[in-house]
């Protein structure tokens, strides 16, 4: 059989079923195969909250989508092309996320009785037979029963032949999009290393689902997505927490530190601490604490003993937190606030993406305590902006908030491969050993920067106290004093504003200065609304876009620059925050424009609010 | 103050800052300071590698009156500042100074977890049952009953027992001692900072502004003799005006024998790496007016060698640094990667 094929530049695929389907790994394994194919991607999965949800419900559905072309990607997609479903609830939970005319694989095993009734579907229901699934290309395919099959006389209990239907489904999927399987075999060998005859079945039942496609002709076409034009070099798939962790080790690593991580654990922040504890060494020393009060003041402990202390948390333990952020801003202290945000308030929704910690960062301490923040726009982000906070944390001698979130925490994407040679240079400034006979030590005189001495115990002719009370100006004594208080709350004000002079100036990521309309962004929303920008301009849309990542000081310029634009536009995954800083701080009549479901924009919702605002 | 001073043998004077020590005249504060400031010197301890850390209270101001490293930080959270410090510099000689506010509520949770993971360092835990910089409200150690101006007609709460509580954390050291016995103090800050290991000092300390006199049945000349009990190791549990009375042990129930009735091999020898007599005797906790009451005791209850924390910790990092060498460009590179010709 000739088989057709039809090229695409860009495909959405959304891996859906029950926690225990093994979606995740289907997800991971086919966005590994496409990115080595050289095709862009973006991805980003949905987790339940409950770890063991009931199996078969709606609250335990995962998810896993993955956005791959033959252009550049920015986001994971709006909607999707493909959906694949393993059960019922799946399906309920996700066919709005589905294009229309768009193409459903439905495992069949999954829509019997049980299946429905866990889904709170009507018992009767049949895929045939639904309405809704009208316009749809439904694929109904029985993964269980010929996984099954496959395995009959593998010897193997019912349990674990059930356990490889994924491996099925990404054969299958394989086939379509005309994918070799080298890739996940190799993978399978050595995760299952020592064990033949998982090796052996995961194999055979990718591979039948493989010839499974060949042979069913339920597809005639195979679909083709080249490899993206991206720039030529070594590429590497990287999440964004294991950026941020990675990013952390470096900066202490280039800075010459010890990085010392205090945190306690927390979704979805945990799994830097998880990928920090297995690179021990690199003089990573992980520390889990007591509590959210404890991780920041050993981070703090740590700081005052010459380490990088970075402590990291979501919203509620931040909120924890926030005394101490008001202590290590009195102490001027190198120190790292990782904010990995999620919906809020309170416990609120804790897999999914929020942007909603901004104020708190800005404003969330008592008295006045500025605190520098940059926030990442993408999983790959995650390492140059922590890498970029620990500098301004260690070269200025304060705390420094890196905001990061859920969606890119978790979400992953292609990265160029760096050199340690590519990366800027930390520059550590410790207070050098005294003799009695010189002038006296002064804890709090400053430097050009307005930055105090990093001075750490156990230096000679050195020893000073230092504390949360007001300190007088230069020596760091107690003190009480009115004008020396409201001298104290201007330095330490004037030290973080002083570090826009070493940033860089606001740039237009796209678009040019007397657009009609000018979007400003910050955080994870960078890659959609880049792409709804991007695709508007091609309409012959009068739109720019600038996306902010240093959030205070924010760049000097960008005043300036906001002011070249009639109106300006801000989406965020919030209820209004950067904007409010925004028009505080420059009167401008900024528009917002939010979400707040605890997911991502979709880029036509930009697109349609851009059209609104411009009409 | 020059160098060669200090090198001939320092003086506890040299330990003292410039500041004004601000506490209340008669604050039982000024001799733990100076009992400290004279171990400092006795020790000759090196100030350029001491640090001191406190939370909030009276006695948190600890640090500013110590010629030495020094962290006034927030309340109840010293410890976990310490654990940090520890972590990265486990050379230094590192001091937690602490209330019973300040350790025993607030900073509850930090109060366990650091005598449970046993960093070396030393906790002074200056218990005044009030809290006195906030002017007077009853604190987790004040007898129940306690009349202050946050409990007009008495606390309904039952008090902490913190060397019980020390013991239930696994603390490898417990010791108790007293503002008004500078003697018995020095002895007791001593084999502290010998201890390798998180070292539990509770110092009764009075407050003469808010709850005078809260310990001055066990301070007092005309009452202590009766109200007493000093543990010391490898000798009989001996006390009264007349030392004429001894603690027996009667299968896990203590009982005050009368020393003409009792023959002394049957008497409680101090045993203080004994945790099951330990406990017990941190349990000696009853209120000295009523009828038939055990005397409380003064001493160190129990030690016990252990592992510290950040000596496991840094192993680990040392181990994982010799049996792999880090290196940057691989960590940046991963260990899956496809190229784009
Ligand atoms: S209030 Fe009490 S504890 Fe505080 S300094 Fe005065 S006497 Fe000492």
């Amino acid at each position: 059989m000739t088989v057709v094929k039809e090229i695409k530049e860009v495909v959405t695929i959304l891996f859906a079923g029950d926690s225990g389907d093994g979606i995740q790994l289907t997800g991971g394994q086919f966005t590994d195969t496409a990115a080595m194919l050289g095709n862009d991607i973006s991805t980003f999965p949905n987790f339940p909250a409950e770890i063991r949800a009931p199996i078969g419900t709606v609250a335990g559905v995962s998810g896993f989508q993955l956005n791959f072309g033959s252009v550049e990607i920015f986001t994971p997609g709006d909607q999707c092309d493909v959906l694949v479903v393993m059960n019922a609830a799946a399906l309920k939970v996700n066919l709005k996320s589905l294009k229309p005319g768009g193409v459903i694989i439905a495992n069949t095993a999954g829509f019997d009785k049980k299946n429905l009734r866990l889904a709170k579907m009507d018992e009767e229901y049949t895929i045939q037979a639904d309405k809704k699934l009208d316009g749809f290309k439904v694929h109904e395919v029985d993964v269980t029963k010929l996984t099954r099959e496959t395995l009959e006389s593998s010897g193997l209990g019912t349990k674990a032949v059930d356990r490889s239907k994924n491996m099925f489904v990404l054969g299958f999927l394989y086939w379509i999009y005309d994918r070799p399987m080298d890739n996940t075999i190799n993978f399978i060998e050595s995760k299952f290393k020592g064990k033949q005859d998982l090796i052996d079945t995961n194999i055979k039942v990718m591979k039948a689902g493989y010839h499974y496609g060949e042979t069913c002709e339920a597809f005639p076409t195979q679909i083709e997505v080249k490899p993206a034009d991206i720039e030529k070099g070594v590429y590497r798939n990287v999440i964004g927490n294991q950026a941020a962790a990675i990013g952390l080790i470096a900066a202490a690593n280039k800075a010459g530190l010890d990085l010392f991580y205090g945190t306690y654990p927390i979704t979805p922040a945990s799994d830097i601490l998880h990928t920090l504890s297995r690179h021990k060494n690199f003089n990573v020393k992980t520390y889990q604490a007591e509590d959210e009060i404890a991780a920041i003041c050993s981070a703090i402990g740590a700081s005052y003993g010459g380490a990088l202390g970075v402590t990291a948390s979501s919203g509620p333990g931040i909120a924890l937190k926030g005394e101490a952020i008001g202590l290590a801003v009195s102490l001027e202290l190198p120190l790292v606030i990782v904010n990995v945000q999620r919906g809020g308030p309170s416990t609120g929704l804790p897999t999914k993406t929020e942007q909603s910690d901004l104020l708190q960062a800005m404003y969330g301490r008592n008295g006045e305590a500025p605190v520098p923040i940059i926030a990442a726009q993408s999983p790959t982000d995650c390492f140059d902006a922590v890498y970029e906070a620990c500098k301004i944390a260690v070269e200025h001698v304060t705390p420094v908030f890196f905001l990061s979130d859920g969606f890119i925490a978790n979400g992953s994407e292609p990265w160029k491969v760096l050199s340690e040679d590519q990366l800027s240079d930390i520059t550590v400034k410790f207070a050098p050993p005294r003799e009695e006979s010189d002038a006296a030590f002064l804890p709090y005189q400053r430097d050009e920067k307005g930055s105090r001495p990093w001075a750490i115990p156990g230096t000679k002719g050195l020893a000073h106290r230092i504390g949360g009370i007001e300190k007088e100006n230069l020596t760091g004594n107690i003190s009480y004093d009115p004008d020396n208080h409201e001298l104290m709350t201007r330095l330490r004000q004037e030290k973080v504003d002083n570090i826009a002079n070493y940033l860089p100036e606001q740039k237009l990521d796209s678009g040019k200065e007397g657009d009609k309309l000018l979007v400003l962004t910050w955080g994870s929303t960078y890659g959609v609304v880049k792409t709804a920008v991007q695709d508007l301009q091609k309409e012959g849309v009068s739109v720019a876009h600038a996306h902010v990542r240093y959030m205070n000081p924010l760049p000097k310029n960008l005043s300036e620059l906001l002011k070249k634009f009639d109106k300006i536009l801000m989406p965020e995954m919030n209820n209004g925050q950067f904007v409010r800083i925004i028009r505080d701080k420059f009167l401008v009549p900024a528009i917002p424009f939010n979400k707040i479901q605890g997911l991502p924009f979709y880029s036509r919702e930009i697109k349609a609010k851009i059209k609104e605002v411009l009409n | 103050m020059s160098t060669e001073a200090i090198k001939a043998k320092p003086k506890a004077q040299d330990y003292a800052t410039d500041q004004d020590v601000r506490w209340c005249p008669g604050c039982g504060d000024y001799s733990i300071l100076k009992q400290v400031q004279s171990v400092f010197a006795e020790l000759e301890v090196d100030k350029d590698n001491t640090v001191f850390i406190s939370g909030i209270g009276c006695s948190s101001r600890f640090p500013y009156y110590m010629n030495t490293y020094g962290m006034h930080s927030i309340h109840g959270r010293a410890p976990a500042f310490a654990s940090g410090l520890k972590s990265i510099n486990p050379d230094l000689n590192l001091w937690v100074i602490t209330g019973d506010g300040d350790s025993l509520s607030i900073g509850g949770n930090h109060f366990i977890h650091a005598l449970r993971r046993n960093f070396n360092l030393n906790i002074l835990l200056f218990n005044n049952q009030i809290y006195g910089l906030t002017k007077g409200q009853y604190s987790p150690t004040s007898e129940k009953g306690k009349v202050t101006k946050s409990t007009p007609v008495g606390s309904v709460d039952h008090p902490f027992n913190p060397l019980a509580l020390s013991m239930g954390a696994d603390s490898t050291f417990v010791a108790r001692s007293m503002d008004r016995d500078p003697k018995h103090l020095r002895a007791v800050l001593l084999r502290a900072q010998e201890h390798k290991g998180t070292s539990l000092v509770e110092i009764y300390q009075n407050c003469n502004i808010f709850n005078d006199g809260a310990f001055f049945t066990f301070t007092e000349k005309e009452t202590k003799g009766e109200t007493v009990l000093f543990a010391e190791q490898g000798k009989p549990l001996v006390f009264g005006a007349n030392n004429d009375k001894g603690i027996k042990l009667d299968g896990f129930t203590p009982r005050v024998v009368n020393l003409s009735e009792a023959s002394a091999n049957e008497l409680w020898i101090h045993d203080e790496t004994d945790r099951v007599k330990a406990g017990i005797l941190t349990r000696f906790f009853d209120d000295p007016s009523k009828e038939g009451a055990l005397p409380r005791p003064f001493g160190i209850f129990y030690v016990e060698q252990r592992s510290n924390y950040e000596t496991e910790m840094i192993a680990q990092v040392n181990k994982a640094v010799a049996a792999k060498k880090a290196n940057l460009n691989d960590l940046l590179r991963g260990s899956n990667t496809w190229e784009i010709k």
